[in-house]
C-alpha cells in the first residue's frame, strides 16, 4: 500500500490536526474563564460598570470560543478508541483513569456551571453568579492537569507494570502517574503558555480599539458617545492583560526551561533532534538556524551559540550532550531494529522548536515593552499621566514619549501579536509529539503498532476529509464572529440588574396580599435578560 | 459483587443518565421543525434546553471515559467497530452545539435558518444512531478472536437495528415533547401535548415490537421485568399526558427511557459485547476489564463524584425551573 495513504499515516494526519485544531480554542478558554473571573470579581467587589462591560465583553468571546473548544473536545475523546484501538486495549488500565476523572471532575464542573452562568445573569445573586465563572475556570485548569498527566504517561511512562498474561500495561501507581514531575511542569508550562495565550488576545483587541480611538483623536476628530464610553473598559482590560502577558510569559520561559531539563533526561532523542545535534558534544551549541539532511547525517549551515545547549539540559555551559546518531544507536541495541528507525523527523523538531520559543518569547517581550509603556504612575512625570477614560500616552522615561512612528508600531504589534501564543503553542505540541516518535508509549510501544486494525484505509480517509472539511467550515464561521464581536467592543447601553436577583423557593402565590405574590405575578412576563 | 460488575453497573448508569437527559435534547431539537410553528416558538423550544444541554452531554462523554477506564477492551471494540456511525454522531454532536451557540450571534435570515438546520438534523440523526448502535450491541456483531469487528457497515444497519434506531428516535421526541408541554406556557404548550399524545402511540408500537424482538433474541429473566415496566410506564405517560398531569408524564416518559435501557444492558450481563461469530470470543465484564487496583481507584472518584455532580445539576434545573412563553423570548440582537 502506498505509504502515503497508508491507514496508520492517515490516522496520525487525523490526530495531528483535529488536536492542534481543539487546542487552538483549549488555552483561550482556561485563560478568558480565569480573567473573565477575575473582571466579575472586580465588579461585584467594587460596582464599577467598567468591570461589568469588560466581563461582559470577554464573556462574550470566551463563550464564543469554547462552544469550539467543547465539542472538538468530543472527537479527542472518541479518536482513541476509533483510530487507535490497539493503544486503548494496550492503555486503557492506566491511561483510562485520568480521563474518567476529568470527566467526571472536570469537565461537569465546566458544562454545568457555564450553563448557569451564561443564563443565569437575571436568575442568581450576584456572588454566586461570579462563582459559577470561578467554578468553570477551576474546572478548565482541572481538565488540563488530568489530560497531561495522562500525556505525560505516554512521554514517560511511571507507575505501571506490563502484565505478563496479557501484554497489557497495568496501573500500579496512580500517585506516581498523577505527580511525576513529567505531568507537574508540562502541567506548568501548558497553564502559563495558555495565561500568555489569553493575555495576548486581550492586549491585540484592547490595542485595536484605543489605537482606533487614538488614531481618531489624532485626526482631529471627536470620539463617538459608545466609542467614549468604551474607553475605560478597554483600559482596563489592557493592563490586566499585560499583567497577565508579563507574569505567564515569565512563567513559560522557567517552565520551559525546567521541561528541557525532564526531556533531557527521558528523551534524549527529543532533545538532540530539537537541535539537530548529529554529533555528541561537549560543551553543546545551540544551533539559532540549520538546514540539515536526514539520509547524510549533518547539518549543511548552521549558525550556533557555543554552550547554550550544554546549559539547557544541565544548567553548566560545558558539559556534553549526546547526538542523535549515538542516542539511536543506543535505541536500537535496546529495542532492536535499525538506529534509523528511532530518529524521528528532524525537521519538524528542530523548526518546531524554534517557532515555539520565538513566537512565545515575542509575545512575552510585546507584553514587557507594553506594560512600560503604558504604565500609568512609576517614574512618569505628573503631567503625563493620563486618567481612567484616556487613552495612555506611551512613556519611554520619565519624560519622554514615544515618537509618532514608534507610538503608531507599538500599538500596531499589541494588535499583531494578537495570535503568536497561538502559534507557539501548536508548534510546541507538534514538536513534543513528534519528538516521541517513533513511540506513542516512550519505550512500550509504537505508534504504528497502536493503530486500529479493523479501520481500513477507506474510513480513515472518510473520517479525515470529513473532519478537515467540517474544521475549515467552522474555523472560517467562528473567526468571523469573533472579529464582529471583537470589533463591535463592549456593548456601553448594556446595564447591570437593577437588584441583586434571589434565590427563592417557588412562593405559594395565593394571597393577594402577599407581596412576594404580587412581584412575582410582574416579573412573570419579563424577557430573559439572555436567550438563544 | 465483583469490582468490574458493579463498572458495568456504574457505565449502565452513565449511559441511561445519557438517554434520559440528551433524550429530551434531542426530542427539543426534532421538534423544532416538527411543532414550532415560527422562529419564536422555536427560540422558546431551544430554550427550554439552552442551561442544560452542554452539561446533559458531558454524561456521555463520561460514560465513554468510564468505558475506557474500566473496559478497555470494551472502550476499543466498540469505537473502532462502529467507526462511520460514530462518526456521524460525532459531526452532529459538533454542529450541534455550534449551532445552539451561534445561531442568535448574527440577525441574518439565512444564518439562522441555516444553523436550525443544523439543530434539527443533528439531533435527529444522533437519536437514530444511538438506538441503531445499541441494537447491534446487545444483539452481537461479528467480533474476531482478537477482540476486533470484523464485519463491514452494512452488518450494523439490519432490520432489527434499523427498528432499534426508529425507537430511540421517536421515543426521544415523545419525551421530548413531555419536557416541551412541562417547560413552556402558551399554545406551544398545548400543541406539545398533542404531538406527545401521538407521538407516544408510536413509540408505544415500536417499543413493544423492538423490545420483544430483544427479549426473544437476547433476553433473559432478569430483562423481563425491565422490558414490563418499560411498555407500563409508557402507557402511563399517555394516559397522565391526557389527563394533563405534565410533571407525571414527563417523568413516566422518562422511566420508559431509563427501563428500556436498562432491560438493553441486562439482556447483554454478563456479556458487553457478544460475539455473533463465535460465543468464545464475547467481550464479557471480566475478559474486557481493567485490572482490580485501577477499578478500585476509579470507584473512589466515581463514588464521591457522582452524587456531587447530580445533586448541582439538578440544582441547575430547580434554578431554571420556570416555564418560558413566546413573551419570554427577547428580540433577536
Amino acid at each position: 500500500m502506498n505509504l502515503a495513504l497508508a491507514p496508520e499515516t492517515l490516522a496520525r494526519w487525523q490526530f495531528g490536526i483535529t488536536t492542534v485544531y481543539h487546542f487552538l480554542f483549549v488555552p483561550l478558554t482556561i485563560s478568558l474563564a480565569a480573567i473573565t473571573a477575575g473582571l466579575e470579581t472586580a465588579w461585584v467587589r467594587t460596582g464599577k460598570e467598567k468591570y461589568f462591560h469588560a466581563t461582559k465583553f470577554w464573556g462574550k468571546l470566551f463563550l464564543i470560543n469554547i462552544a469550539m473548544g467543547v465539542v472538538t473536545g468530543i472527537v479527542q475523546e472518541f479518536q482513541f478508541g476509533m483510530n487507535w484501538s490497539d493503544y486503548s486495549r494496550f492503555v486503557g488500565d492506566v491511561f483510562g483513569a485520568p480521563l474518567a476523572m476529568e470527566a467526571l471532575l472536570a469537565f461537569f464542573f465546566e458544562s454545568t456551571f457555564i450553563g448557569l452562568w451564561i443564563f443565569g445573569w437575571d436568575k442568581l445573586p450576584k456572588k454566586i453568579h461570579c462563582a459559577c465563572i470561578w467554578i468553570v475556570a477551576v474546572g478548565t485548569v482541572l481538565s488540563s492537569y488530568f489530560i497531561l498527566a495522562a500525556n505525560s504517561w505516554m512521554q514517560h511512562p511511571v507507575g505501571y507494570a506490563v502484565d505478563k498474561a496479557t501484554g497489557k500495561a497495568r496501573l500500579t501507581d496512580i500517585w506516581a502517574v498523577l505527580t511525576q514531575n513529567t505531568t507537574m511542569v508540562v502541567v506548568f508550562h501548558t497553564l502559563t503558555a495558555a495565561f500568555l495565550t489569553g493575555a495576548a488576545f486581550i492586549v491585540g483587541i484592547s490595542s485595536f480599539h484605543l489605537w482606533r480611538a487614538k488614531r481618531k483623536r489624532l485626526k482631529g476628530e471627536e470620539l463617538g458617545d459608545k466609542q467614549r464610553k468604551q474607553l475605560p473598559a478597554m483600559l482596563t482590560s489592557l493592563r490586566v492583560g499585560l499583567v497577565v502577558a508579563v507574569i505567564a510569559g515569565l512563567g513559560t520561559a522557567i517552565s520551559g526551561d525546567q521541561l528541557g531539563k525532564v526531556m533531557y533526561e527521558q528523551q534524549p532523542m527529543k532533545m538532540a533532534a530539537a537541535e539537530a545535534l548529529w554529533e555528541t558534544q561537549a560543551p553543546a551549541p545551540f544551533s539559532v538556524f540549520a538546514v540539515g539532511d536526514v539520509s547524510k547525517g549533518h547539518n549543511s549551515v548552521e549558525i550556533e551559540i557555543p554552550g547554550v545547549l550544554s546549559f539547557l539540559a544541565h544548567s553548566n555551559f560545558t558539559e556534553s550532550v549526546p547526538g542523535i546518531k549515538d542516542t539511536a544507536a543506543k535505541q536500537a541495541a535496546l529495542h532492536g531494529g535499525k538506529p534509523e528507525d528511532y530518529i524521528p523527523s528532524i525537521f519538524m523538531t528542530f523548526w518546531g522548536f524554534r517557532l515555539m520559543i520565538g513566537f512565545g518569547m515575542t509575545s512575552f517581550a510585546a507584553g514587557l515593552v507594553g506594560l512600560w509603556t503604558t504604565r500609568k504612575k512609576f517614574w512618569l512625570a505628573p503631567e503625563y499621566r493620563t486618567g481612567e477614560d484616556e487613552i495612555p500616552r506611551l512613556m519611554l522615561t520619565k519624560n519622554r514619549e514615544l515618537g509618532p512612528f514608534l507610538t503608531k508600531w507599538s500599538w500596531r504589534i499589541g494588535i499583531l501579536t494578537m495570535g503568536f501564543p497561538l502559534i507557539a503553542n501548536s508548534f510546541g505540541w507538534i514538536f513534543t509529539e513528534m519528538g516521541r516518535q517513533p513511540w506513542a508509549v516512550y519505550g512500550l510501544m509504537k505508534t504504528g503498532d497502536a493503530v486500529s486494525p479493523g479501520v481500513g484505509q477507506g474510513m480513515v480517509l472518510t473520517s479525515l476529509l470529513v473532519f478537515v472539511g467540517l474544521y475549515a467550515v467552522l474555523a472560517v464561521v467562528e473567526v468571523k464572529l469573533l472579529a464582529k464581536y471583537a470589533k463591535a467592543g463592549p456593548d456601553t447601553d448594556e446595564k447591570p440588574p437593577a437588584k441583586d436577583p434571589r434565590l427563592r423557593f417557588p412562593s405559594g402565590g395565593s394571597g393577594t396580599g402577599d407581596p412576594a405574590a404580587a412581584e412575582a405575578a410582574e416579573e412573570a412576563d419579563k424577557p430573559m435578560t439572555f436567550a438563544y | 459483587m465483583h469490582l468490574h460488575d458493579f463498572w458495568f453497573l456504574l457505565i449502565a448508569v452513565l449511559w441511561i443518565g445519557y438517554f434520559f437527559l440528551e433524550g429530551f435534547d434531542f426530542g427539543i431539537g426534532v421538534l423544532t421543525k416538527a411543532l414550532a410553528r415560527d422562529r419564536a416558538e422555536r427560540r422558546v423550544l431551544i430554550n427550554t434546553i439552552g442551561p442544560v444541554w452542554d452539561a446533559n452531554e458531558v454524561w456521555l462523554i463520561t460514560a465513554a471515559g468510564a468505558t475506557f477506564a474500566a473496559f478497555p477492551d470494551w472502550y476499543a471494540t466498540l469505537f473502532s467497530g462502529f467507526y462511520l456511525p460514530l462518526l456521524a454522531v460525532l459531526v452532529c454532536l459538533i454542529v450541534r452545539g455550534v449551532a445552539f451557540e451561534y445561531r442568535h450571534k448574527r440577525t441574518g435570515e439565512r444564518w439562522q435558518r441555516n444553523w436550525e438546520h443544523a439543530i434539527f438534523w443533528c439531533s435527529l440523526i444522533p437519536a437514530f444512531l444511538w438506538g441503531v448502535a445499541f441494537a447491534n450491541m446487545v444483539r452481537g456483531v461479528p467480533i474476531g478472536p482478537d477482540k476486533n469487528y470484523t464485519g463491514g457497515l452494512l452488518d450494523l444497519l439490519s432490520p432489527y437495528a434499523l427498528l432499534g434506531g426508529l425507537l430511540t428516535l421517536v421515543l426521544f421526541t415523545f419525551h421530548g415533547a413531555l419536557f416541551a408541554a412541562l417547560k413552556t406556557v402558551g399554545d406551544i404548550r398545548h400543541r406539545a401535548r398533542a404531538f406527545a399524545g401521538v407521538s407516544g402511540l408510536a413509540a408505544g408500537v415500536l417499543a413493544v415490537a423492538f423490545l420483544a424482538w430483544t427479549q426473544a433474541e437476547s433476553g433473559n429473566g432478569r430483562s423481563l421485568p425491565a422490558l414490563v415496566v418499560a411498555v407500563v410506564a409508557l402507557a402511563a405517560a399517555l394516559v397522565a399526558n391526557r389527563r394533563g398531569r405534565e410533571g407525571w408524564a414527563f417523568a413516566l416518559s422518562g422511566l420508559t427511557v431509563v427501563a428500556a435501557f436498562a432491560m438493553i444492558f441486562l439482556a447483554l450481563f454478563p456479556d458487553v459485547m457478544p460475539s455473533s461469530t463465535d460465543a468464545r470470543w464475547s467481550l464479557t465484564v471480566t475478559n474486557a476489564a481493567s485490572s482490580p487496583y485501577t477499578l478500585k481507584i476509579i470507584s473512589w472518584v466515581a463514588g464521591f463524584m457522582t452524587p456531587v455532580v447530580m445533586a448541582y445539576q439538578a440544582w441547575t434545573y430547580w434554578v431554571f425551573r420556570k416555564r418560558i412563553g413566546t413573551q419570554h423570548i427577547p428580540a433577536a440582537h
